[in-house]
Formats: C-alpha cells, sequence, structure tokens
C-alpha cells in the first residue's frame, strides 16, 4: 500500500493498519461487536510480519497480556468494546500504578449492561474516570474521523511510551463501521527510549521490578504524588483540541469524537439562520481542555454540549466554565446519531426559550 | 570436619532445622532474637558434623551456611 | 574447608523474606533461586508475579519482575514471552492466584502451550488474607470461612490441579511435589528443573505445583504442619509427574 495515496477504509481496519505502522508487536484480543475487524485483521497480518497475535480467553486475560508484553518495552495493544472495556479496568489502574505503556482501543457501543451494538457515547466516563480503583489518569483521544482514527493511532503509541502511561482511544460504532477515504502517510512520531525501564533480563544490571504498590507507606503516597505530577506535565504538553468560528460566536457547540461531524455540518446551518455558533471539540477528553473552555466562557460565550450519553462531558463543560455563562445540553442515550436538523431545531429552540439577542440579521 | 554457621538475624525461630539434624546438633538457646523468640544454636563439641547441608535445605529463611571439611 | 551450601547469588543483597516462620514458601523461592544459578537463566529471567503471600517476591529475586494483578500472572507471562520469546519466563502464584480466580487464565495458557513456566504454591488456604477456604481447602478442613469444615454439600470439592493442567494438549510437563521432607524438596528441585528445560526446549507449558505447609494459618507448629502435609494432603493430592512430554513414550 503506498501510504502516501488515499483509500477508502472502515474505521477498524485504520486503527489495525495504523497501529502496524506505528509498530505494533503484539496483538491481544477478545471478539465483541463493534470493533471485531480489528482482530480478524491484525490475525492475517501479524504472522506473517512475525508479530504475535494471541486470540486472549477473555478480555480479562487479554489487557494483561497486553500489560506483561509492554512491560518488556515493545508496542502492544488490546482492542474492545464498551461493556467489555468495562472488564478491563482493574489492569488499567494496575497499568498506571505500573506505568505501563498500554494502548486500548474502545469502539463504544450502547449500554449500561451488554447494552446493544447501536453506536453510542456512553463510555466518556469510564474512559475519562476510570472504573478501576485508586487515584489514576488515562490519557483519551477521542477521533471524529477515519482518518484521525490513523493519526491518533500513532499517536496513542507515542504518547503511551513517552509518557510511560495508557492511553485509551475512545472510538465508536459509527466509526468503526464506518468507510472513508483516508491516508496512512508515515508514522509521524519518533522512536521512544524504553532501556530506562523495559524488563529484558538483569544483563549487567539489577533486577527490575515493575509494581504499583509496596508496604512502603511513604514510598506509597510520593509514587501517587509522582503520577500526579507526571499528568500535569502531559496536560500542560499534550492537550488539543479543535475551534471553529468561536471568535464571534455567542454559543458554542460541543462534542467529542464523531459527533463532532454533526456540530460542525449545523454550525453552518445556524449560521446561515443568523445564529452565531461556533464550534469547539476536544481531542484529548483527558487531559480535557478546561483551561480553553474557561477563557470562552470568560469571554461570555453560552455552551451547548451534543452527545450520545446521558450528559457525560457536559459535567465537565460545566465544570470548566465554572457558571460563567450558561450550557446546555442536547443528547440522546445511544442509537441513530443526532442528525444535523435535530441538533438545529434545538438549537433554535434553545435559543427561543432564553429570549436572548443571539439571533442578528443575516 | 564440617560445620554450619546460623545467621541470628534471618532466624524466626521456626525450629524446624532442630528435628532435621541427623546427629540432633542444634538446639534451642537460650538466646532470643528482636521479637524475643529463642533462637538456635549449634554445638558439636564431638565434630560429628557431616556437612550433609539437610538444615540448610530444610531452613525457610537460609539462616545457616554450611561448611564441609 | 568448602562451603557447601550459600544463599544463591540471584538473591537480592539483605533480602528478608516476609512470609511468616516456618512457612514452606521460603524453601519454595530458594529452589527457584537454586536453580536460575545453576541454569545461568538470570540475565534472560522475567517473572510475573502474583497477588498473594509471593506479591513481594520482587523483593526478594534479583531479577527483573512485573506485577500481575490477582490471578493473571499466567496472562501477563503469556504477553511478556510472545512479547521476548528468548527471554525465561515464569510465574510465581499461590492456589488461591493460580486455580481459583486465575483459573481461566492458568488453563488457556496450558492449551495453548505457551512456552513458559509456572510455579503454584498450594497450601490449601488463602494465606495472606489470613486462613480461607480456597480452592484447595481439603474436606473437613476448619478455616475461617468454613469454620464447621469443608464439606461437599455446602462447599463443594477441592480441585487437583497438576492432574487438570496435564489433562491440556499444550502442557508438556506438569507435577506435583512437596517440601514436607529432605527427599522431597530434592525432589521438588528436579521437577521445577524440568518445567524450566521443556520451557528451554520451547516443548510448551512447565508446570509444577509445590505442596506447602501454612502453619500460621493452620494454627499449627512448622513440624505439625509438615505432618499435615504428609498425612492429610499427599494422599489427596498424590505427588507425581503428571504429563512429562520428553519422557519415554511422549507422556508419563
Amino acid at each position: 500500500m503506498n501510504n502516501k495515496e488515499k483509500v477508502l477504509i472502515k474505521g477498524n481496519y485504520a486503527i489495525a493498519q495504523a497501529a502496524v505502522n506505528a509498530g505494533l508487536q503484539c496483538y491481544f484480543g477478545y471478539p465483541i461487536t463493534p470493533q471485531t475487524e480489528i482482530g480478524e485483521y491484525l490475525s492475517g497480518v501479524m504472522p506473517d510480519l512475525g508479530r504475535a497475535y494471541v486470540c486472549a480467553e477473555s478480555e480479562l486475560a487479554a489487557i494483561n497480556m497486553v500489560l506483561g508484553a509492554v512491560s518488556t518495552g515493545v508496542r502492544a495493544m488490546t482492542t474492545s468494546s464498551s461493556c467489555a472495556v468495562a472488564l478491563m479496568q482493574e489492569a488499567l489502574s494496575y497499568a498506571c500504578g505500573d506505568e505501563l505503556p498500554v494502548v486500548l482501543v474502545n469502539v463504544m457501543r450502547a449500554g449500561p449492561g451488554l447494552g446493544y451494538i447501536y453506536p453510542a457515547q456512553g463510555d466518556y466516563n469510564q474512559s475519562v474516570y476510570g472504573g478501576g480503583n485508586g487515584d489514576y489518569k488515562i490519557i483519551v483521544l477521542a477521533p471524529s474521523t477515519v482518518q484521525e482514527c490513523i493519526d491518533y493511532t500513532y499517536r496513542a503509541f507515542y504518547l503511551a511510551q513517552k509518557y510511560r502511561n495508557p492511553v485509551i482511544l475512545l472510538a465508536d460504532g459509527l466509526l468503526g463501521q464506518m468507510m472513508e477515504p483516508a491516508c496512512f502517510g508515515e508514522n509521524p512520531y519518533p522512536e521512544v527510549d524504553v532501556s530506562s525501564w523495559a524488563l529484558t533480563g538483569a544483563k549487567n544490571r539489577d533486577g527490575r521490578a515493575i509494581y504499583s504498590v509496596g508496604p512502603d507507606e511513604k514510598k506509597q503516597i510520593q509514587h501517587i504524588y509522582n503520577l500526579f505530577e507526571k499528568f500535569e506535565v502531559i496536560k500542560k504538553n499534550e492537550t488539543s483540541f479543535e475551534e471553529f468560528e468561536t471568535e464571534d460566536a455567542d454559543i458554542i457547540l460541543t462534542a467529542f469524537g464523531s459527533m463532532t461531524r454533526n456540530i460542525k455540518a449545523s454550525m453552518k446551518v445556524l449560521r446561515k439562520k443568523g445564529i452565531k455558533v461556533g464550534c469547539f471539540r476536544p481531542i484529548t477528553l483527558s487531559p480535557f481542555p478546561h483551561d480553553r473552555i474557561s477563557e470562552l466562557a470568560n469571554k461570555g460565550k453560552d455552551f451547548i454540549v451534543v452527545e450520545m450519553n446521558m450528559g457525560q462531558m457536559y459535567k465537565d463543560i460545566k465544570y470548566a466554565v465554572e457558571g460563567k455563562t450558561k450550557v446546555d445540553l442536547i443528547n440522546r442515550p445511544c442509537g441513530e446519531w443526532l442528525s444535523v436538523e435535530e441538533i438545529v431545531s434545538s438549537v433554535e429552540k434553545i435559543v427561543t426559550e432564553r429570549g436572548l439577542a443571539y439571533a442578528t440579521s443575516v | 570436619m564440617s560445620l554450619i554457621k546460623i545467621n541470628n538475624s534471618r532466624c524466626k525461630s521456626c525450629y524446624l532445622c532442630v528435628n532435621t539434624c541427623p546427629k540432633g546438633l542444634i538446639k534451642k538457646s537460650n538466646k532470643t532474637n528482636r521479637l524475643g523468640d529463642y533462637l538456635v544454636e549449634f554445638e558439636d563439641k564431638n565434630n560429628e558434623c557431616l556437612g550433609c547441608a539437610m538444615c540448610a535445605k530444610r531452613c525457610p529463611d537460609m539462616a545457616i551456611e554450611v561448611y564441609k571439611g | 574447608m568448602q562451603q557447601v551450601f550459600s544463599i544463591p547469588k540471584c538473591m537480592k543483597k539483605d533480602f528478608r523474606y516476609t512470609f511468616c516462620p516456618g512457612c514452606d514458601h521460603g524453601v519454595a523461592v530458594r529452589l527457584v533461586a537454586e536453580l536460575i544459578d545453576e541454569m545461568n537463566l538470570q540475565e534472560k529471567a522475567i517473572c510475573s508475579t502474583c497477588v498473594g503471600c509471593s506479591v513481594f517476591l520482587y523483593n526478594f529475586l534479583d531479577i527483573d519482575c512485573v506485577e500481575a494483578p490477582h490471578g493473571r500472572a499466567c496472562a501477563s507471562a503469556t504477553g511478556v514471552k510472545r512479547a521476548q520469546p528468548d527471554k525465561f519466563v515464569f510465574t510465581y502464584q499461590g492456589d488461591g492466584d493460580f486455580a481459583s480466580i486465575g483459573l481461566a487464565e492458568s488453563m488457556h495458557a496450558a492449551l495453548r502451550g505457551e512456552k513458559f513456566s509456572a510455579i503454584c504454591i498450594n497450601n490449601t488456604t488463602y494465606g495472606m488474607t489470613g486462613g480461607q477456604m480456597g480452592p484447595t481447602s481439603l474436606m473437613g478442613q476448619k478455616t475461617t470461612t468454613s469454620p464447621n469444615g469443608r464439606n461437599a454439600d455446602y462447599y463443594g470439592y477441592p480441585i487437583k490441579i497438576a492432574e487438570h493442567i496435564a489433562q491440556c494438549d499444550g502442557t508438556a510437563y506438569s507435577a506435583r511435589v512437596a517440601l514436607d521432607t529432605i527427599p522431597h524438596i530434592n525432589q521438588a528441585k528436579k521437577a521445577l528443573q524440568k518445567a524450566f528445560e521443556v520451557q528451554q526446549q520451547g516443548l510448551g507449558f512447565g508446570f509444577v505445583e509445590i505442596l506447602s505447609s501454612c502453619p500460621t494459618n493452620w494454627k499449627m507448629s512448622p513440624e505439625e504442619a509438615h505432618q499435615r502435609v504428609r498425612e492429610e494432603m499427599i494422599p489427596v493430592f498424590p505427588l507425581g509427574v503428571f504429563k512429562d512430554v520428553t519422557a519415554e513414550g511422549g507422556n508419563k
């Protein structure tokens, strides 16, 4: 495949091939719709490259295999979906405590429980706040296009090793199953030197131990402070977002992941109708771009959060806005994506209800 | 002539070595460790120690070194 | 005079076992350490440690260790070995870790024929948490969660781990040994060596179940505890080699 050429490709396959390009050495996985194609694709590619592919007996085993593999300094990942990612929360907590560069792709489906394979964005909390024990933070990247699935997969492997922190690529069923033209290009990130910590046998050095907790209270307390200091550095260096036409906007539509597509389209329609709307889209859901949202709120801009869940990112936007301006929610828990028409009419309704002077003549 | 050296700082006073020595050369001592448990001592007046290292193999805490003469 | 017994070289300097007095864990770890020395494995060994009494193994052995969540040592070791096929990889787990919470991971590693060695310390109880009923607790055994003794109607039956692992086609070696007597300790070392060798030879999963005492939770002296291993455990969990693909005929 010519890396510079655009190809029509499904999100799941794009993630899989990008991982291979990024140097994925081991893949461990268990099938679950709507991400199964990733494992299927890699089962064909990895053996030919002399790399490891293991059909794990469960998601629990899969993520712990990743834990073992990445502890030796290689790039490894597992991919799964919502209710099965729930099974992996323990290992994610360990991976943070152990500072292991685990890469996990979550192609979201609907929950709670088994739910169904409808697209949904209900794992924002699970990804950003985690379901594991203790104080820990994960880097979460949310792509909105197949191209971004590729770009952020490259970035996920890089960030995981650079900061020795797990990274979740939070996609959804829509992206996983959708075909779009995209270009693989070259992995733009440099190799990360892992020689100072990777387990490769105690040759010409002392044995190394990778563990999260010890009986030494002071050491444990310091370890957690260190983890959080590290995340402050991540926040400073890696927080990323996109914004469109926020400068003159009265209202900023906010969404993450593939819902970003529909708020961008809605913005254009609303602008034509004379409502000054901008768009803001966090790329890193964790670290979350609180500071930029706060700045925009300081400028008097109201927010409307559009998401396919019961208002999970909505709370973070409210937290960042700190009551300085209004924050509304347009949402549906799962299923058919909120259409541009629905978003536009909901925004118009909010504008009318407020009776504010958003509307200006075209 | 063989002998053993008991490292008192490693001994946890489990006394497994006492019954393991085929010559009965290891006994409970009057000395105690920092927890107040009685240690063990090696006494070999008649040079009976075989250097068989059974005591050392039995000791869970590797508190015994064995020297064979 | 020649020193014929000393602390293995791959033990950490000034290591301190956190095991209770008389606990057989100490002997088991020493046997592993002796073999790492004798087979010259220190520079290529990576251990996947477990949760339980042996959780602090990385404080004792001067080799590379990665912590696995409770029960997941065989999954983590699978990851390590697949990522580093040339390294020597092993797990050191308790019976609760290996055969209760981690049974799926353990058995599937054996079924896949993962080329690492797994060691399981069977002391018929959850030691670290203070002596609760475990997957290997014997019929009639009183524990803090089976105060009237384990009976089949109420609690079901103990698992015979080495036999089950031997049933898996990917297993190259499966044996059960004990540490209650010096001859048994010597046998245990031979079994561990075999489990390490089948890994070195790339033959498949190597497994050793080690019957061990837990004087503290059994509320016995270390001597009495070894007597219990002999009189109560070995009749239920017979010692022996249940599978050895290197033996004549390919099995036993």
